[in-house]
């Protein structure tokens, strides 16, 4: 059993990881990833949408009705996203306003309905609980790391500290301007998902099709 | 008794509507009345967590919002620095309340606590505006707050504030002039809503540093301000009253070009800084 729980909760860190395995939750992978701060607080508010709407769900799973469930966990998924939202506005106002629609944009974040449909609705609170939270972290995990590399790349500095004296105020760091881009995310994902999947070759897709030589002789 | 039967037999008084409520979710999740119930339960459950969290926040969020501005305001004004803090900023810095119609400062009002968007709502203190609403703002308030700096008594910056209607949302921002009323000192938008990474670049430094210097009035006082698509060429006659436009995102470019030309317009702070500038003059 503990076994279990160990495996629901790390699984998702690295072997399952929503982002580099299942490749979901890109767009906001890519866009509040520029700096590092806006990537922790969009880390935190969706780890939270995500375990609520996994517990819920899991509580009253005995009493979904299967022609309305995807109703149903959209429903709460919003409100907890609003609620979230909501929380931002009044505690962390610059912050909120950085994310912007993004915040609003969990809803339709395709790991939290994911782990809601896969999980939560035919699972017990608690291991919906730990997949949640693995799934919560997996996610956290490649988004600071992306946002870190973005930050310290495009700006020379991490969680606006200046680590890397630019050249405009006398030091000796041309920031990359690419890394402030989107595509300077894709990159980065790409190098992780290709780091990975050398790491665990388990990880590896089948090739839709295989180009197969076939020799004159056998063609006839 | 089957659970059928006994949701038939509810009724009698407060026990009777808790037993047809357990009856009714002890139904099979197929059946169209336990859909109905769950779908009911979950709405108003989720209506009320929404509206308490709202409601119970929104005085929370309403002062950070105010202290948001003031803070937009102290950076906009170039008071914002380590040195001094964010009230000690603010309180060099002179509010007062304009009357649109007239241009003229109306006294003996807060205008401290007075707010444009209050004002916009309330048909006594605003007007509708039905023949032309190039900012897309539906009614005018009657009365502005502007924002005065002065260095000596003498008067170096006018923070107007405006708003009006981008691609998706109203743009809030806050612009900057020189004494002579038509020189742009800064421009900030501190609440928008448009397409991120495009639009949103309209709150963006790199294209806010653009305004600095721009001419928005020409010499009769008629607002020129325009946005255009792509570059300025700088070494074109009205370079001065041409702001580049952001790329991939005309439709806020030009909510921009119109909520300024309103804005400076004679429904707008027209008459108002026609009088400032008239007293700078003379």
């Amino acid at each position: 059993m503990a076994n279990t729980s160990v495996r629901l909760l790390l699984e998702p860190i690295v072997d399952k990881n929503p982002i580099t395995l299942q490749i979901l939750g890109i767009c906001s992978a890519l866009a509040v990833t520029t700096k590092l701060a806006p990537a922790i607080t969009m880390s935190i508010a969706l780890t939270a949408v995500l375990i609520g709407s996994s517990l819920i769900i899991s509580l009253i799973r005995r009493h979904m009705p299967s022609s309305i469930r995807i109703i149903i966990q959209m429903t709460i998924i919003a409100s907890l996203v609003i609620l979230v939202d909501q929380i931002l506005q009044a505690f962390a106002y610059e912050l909120s306003k950085q994310l912007s629609v993004f915040v609003g944009l969990i809803i339709t974040n395709c790991i939290v309905l994911g782990r809601a449909e896969a999980f939560a609705s035919k699972n017990p609170p608690w291991p919906s609980f730990l997949d949640a939270l693995g799934h919560g972290i997996g996610y956290s995990v490649i988004l600071i790391g992306v946002a870190a590399i973005r930050e310290l790349l495009g700006s020379g500095s991490l969680l606006g500290v200046q680590v890397l004296p630019l050249v405009k105020e006398g030091g000796w760091y041309e920031p990359n301007g690419l890394m402030l881009l989107a595509p300077g995310a894709f990159f980065i994902i790409g190098l992780m998902i290709w780091a990975l999947r050398t790491w665990k070759p388990e990880q590896l897709e089948k090739p839709e099709y295989r180009i197969h030589v076939v020799h004159r002789t056998e063609a006839q | 008794m089957s659970a059928d039967s006994r949701l038939h037999a509810g009724g009698a008084g407060l026990t009777g509507l808790i037993a047809s409520i357990k009856a009714v979710f002890k139904l099979p999740n197929d059946d169209p009345r336990k859909t109905l119930a769950v779908a009911l339960v979950l709405c108003l459950a989720c209506s009320m967590v929404v509206s308490a969290t709202a409601v119970s926040l929104r005085p929370l969020q309403e002062r950070k919002a105010a202290l948001a501005l003031k803070s937009e305001i102290v950076e906009v004004a170039g008071l914002g620095s380590a040195e001094l803090g964010l009230d000690e900023a603010f309180a060099q810095i002179e509010t007062r309340l304009v009357d649109l119609d007239n241009g003229r400062f109306v006294e003996g009002v807060d205008a401290l606590s007075y707010s444009y968007r209050d004002a916009a709502k309330n048909p006594a203190a605003s007007t509708a505006l039905s023949e032309s609403d190039p900012a897309g703002i539906t009614r005018r308030p009657d009365r502005m707050p502007v924002y005065l700096v002065r260095d000596a008594g003498q008067l170096e910056t006018i923070i107007l504030p405006i708003y009006g209607a981008g691609l998706w949302s109203t743009m809030h921002g806050l612009l900057a002039l020189a004494p002579d009323g038509r020189t742009v000192k800064a421009l900030t938008f501190y609440e928008q809503r448009e397409t991120a990474g495009l639009g949103s670049e309209v709150a963006g430094e790199r294209w806010l540093s653009e305004w600095p210097g721009k001419v928005l009035l020409d010499t009769s006082g008629e607002p020129v301000i325009e946005v255009v698509k792509g570059n300025v060429d700088p070494n074109a006659p009205n370079a001065e009253h041409r702001v580049d436009g952001l790329s991939g995102a005309t439709l806020t470019s030009n909510g921009v070009t119109n909520l300024m030309r309103f804005w400076l317009g004679p429904q707008g702070y027209g008459p108002f800084l026609a009088t400032v500038s008239s007293r700078e003059r003379g």
